[in-house]
Order: structure tokens, then sequence, then C-alpha cells
């Protein structure tokens, strides 16, 4: 299986993407955010980072770069893409996934593990996965997830919610949400359900004795599902 | 021509720097202040004398680049 990673200037968390996807026998590309054409690819990746030293909007620069004609276009006709933290923000500047990322509810950027739930396993990235609640790390000053609230209608009633913070019992609330987060939403989908964004970091969880291996069942399971 | 823009968060959406800016205004002894909101202002000098092309071109680059129309409002308030 092929992937590519999406190199912004900017972007600090596209080698250890790499490394992630290729510990997983994925046969991974670091493509230059300048470059117009996509390698072959069953999966794109948008890396996290301060792409454009988040400028103007977090991700509002990176979603106008000349490599984005093309993801969007790749992802418009089916393609899987996955965008992670910075790479969350840059998909909904560029309008793959529904909403925005605000500035953290109580201004302070947060750097810790945290549990999600995921909720939707009827699409390519969370089919078969045999865990609910997944253990992840986050690292982000603009991850609070706002929408209109018909957006919010229209997200729920298509299922786009992939996962929620939570404790580490799946129970979500506000006590546990770290940034302020419409419903607590850590991850959502475009409505075909081939864009995944989500501010957690599954790629900090590869190495049980460094971190935990929740992000290698994440990226075994999403091999799996590709082949 | 030089026109500016001015970006503001749309009424619902939290603003938790205009908050704390309040709050610190409030802190100085402002006490008159009922609420704050934090924007942002852009002076763009473009290549076009006539006024109103000059502020059509500029309102289609707070469409397209620096507003986000989900949360954020634009406004062209001066040509020059």
């Amino acid at each position: 299986m092929k992937s590519s990673v999406i190199t912004f200037p900017g972007s600090n968390c596209d080698r250890d993407m790499d490394v992630a996807l290729t510990k997983f026998g994925f046969k991974n590309k670091m493509v230059w955010h300048n470059d117009l054409e996509l390698p072959k690819s069953d999966l794109i990746v948008l890396p996290g980072g301060f792409s454009y030293g988040d400028y103007l909007r977090c991700g509002s620069m990176a979603s106008k770069s000349k490599i984005m004609n093309s993801v969007i276009n790749f992802a418009k006709s089916g393609g899987l893409v996955m965008g992670i933290c910075n790479g969350f923000q840059i998909l909904v500047e560029a309008g793959l996934v529904p909403g925005v990322l605000l500035r953290n509810k109580y201004l302070q950027f947060i750097c810790k593990n945290v549990h999600v739930k995921v909720d939707n396993k009827e699409n390519t990235f969370f089919k078969n996965l045999d865990k609910k609640v997944l253990e992840f790390h986050i690292a982000h000053n603009e991850g609070n997830y706002f929408c209109t609230n018909d957006q919010l209608k229209e997200i729920e009633d298509n299922n786009q919610i992939a996962i929620y913070y939570c404790d580490q019992n799946g129970n979500t609330n506000d006590q546990i949400n770290p940034n302020g987060s419409i419903k607590n939403i850590a991850g959502i989908f475009n409505k075909e359900k081939n864009v995944l964004g989500m501010m957690p970091h599954p790629e900090r969880m590869i190495d049980e004795s460094l971190s935990g291996e929740d992000g290698s069942i994440f990226f075994k399971n999403l091999l799996n599902n590709i082949k | 021509m030089k026109v500016s823009a001015v970006i503001t968060l749309k009424k619902d959406v939290l603003d938790p720097q205009g908050k704390v800016i309040h709050e610190t205004l409030d802190g100085m002894g402002f006490n008159s202040v009922n609420e704050v909101r934090q924007g942002k202002y852009f002076e763009i000098d473009v290549k076009e004398n006539d006024p109103k092309k000059a502020k059509s071109l500029v309102e289609d680059m707070c469409k397209k680049l620096l507003a986000n129309l989900v949360i954020e409002n634009y406004k062209i308030i001066e040509t020059q």
C-alpha cells in the first residue's frame, strides 16, 4: 500500500508520520507542498505542525498550496485523505471537512495524552477496530472544534463525527473536554467518509516503551482496511 | 489604491481573547465595558485605480483567504 505525506513549510510531524506509516507496512513518499502532482497513493496524509507559522488562521495558507489542488481532486474522487492536528486545520480551511478549529477555550497550549471514543466504524479508517476507546496524544493551541448549528445538524445526520474526547471508560462530558470543542468532537469525516480530520496524533503512540500502542492498533487496522 | 478591510468574529463565536482583554480592562479600572471582540485589520495596496474594482478585488480576497466565513464577517471600510 502506498502513502504520501505532504510537507508544508513549518510542518513538524511529517517525519514522525513517515516513520509510523513505514513501520506498519506502507510504502511512503514525502511530497513537497510546491509540487503539482501527487505520486500514486492509496492514502494522503497532511501532517501536524505549524504550517506558515500559523499566520492569518492555522492552516489557511497551506490550504492554498499548489499541491492542495491535487489533494482536493484526489479526495473528491474518493481517495483516502487524513489530516492530523495542523493537517486537520488545513482540511477545514480547504473545505474538505466542515467547520473550523478555534483557539482553545482556556487559551492554553495543550500537550497531553487523551482518550478518544470511536463511535463510527462504518468507514475505512476505523472499520474492524476492536477497541472502542483509544489513548492518543494532543498538542495544540487551536483545537476547539466549532461549526454552525445547521452544519452540526448535517454532521450528526450524516454520522460524520469520527471521534470524541472521553475518559478512559468512554464517557464524554464537559470535564473531559480539553479545548472546548462542540460535543467533545476530536475528529470528523467529510460526508463520504473518505476524508478524516482529527486533532490527536496516532503517530505518537506507536512504541510501547516510549508512549503506548494505541497508534499501532490504529495504523495496523488502517493498513488492513486499505489492502 | 489602498483598500482596508476589517474581519470580525460572528456574534455567536466564542472569543476567549476578547474576554481576557475585557477582564484586563476591568482590572485596570475601565469598568464601563460591556464586551470586547477582537478582530483583524488589513491594509491592501492594489494595482488598481478604479475604487469600485479595487473594492471588489479585496472583497474577493476576503471571501477566499482573509476571512473564514464560517466564523468571521468582513467589511471593506475605506479606499484611498
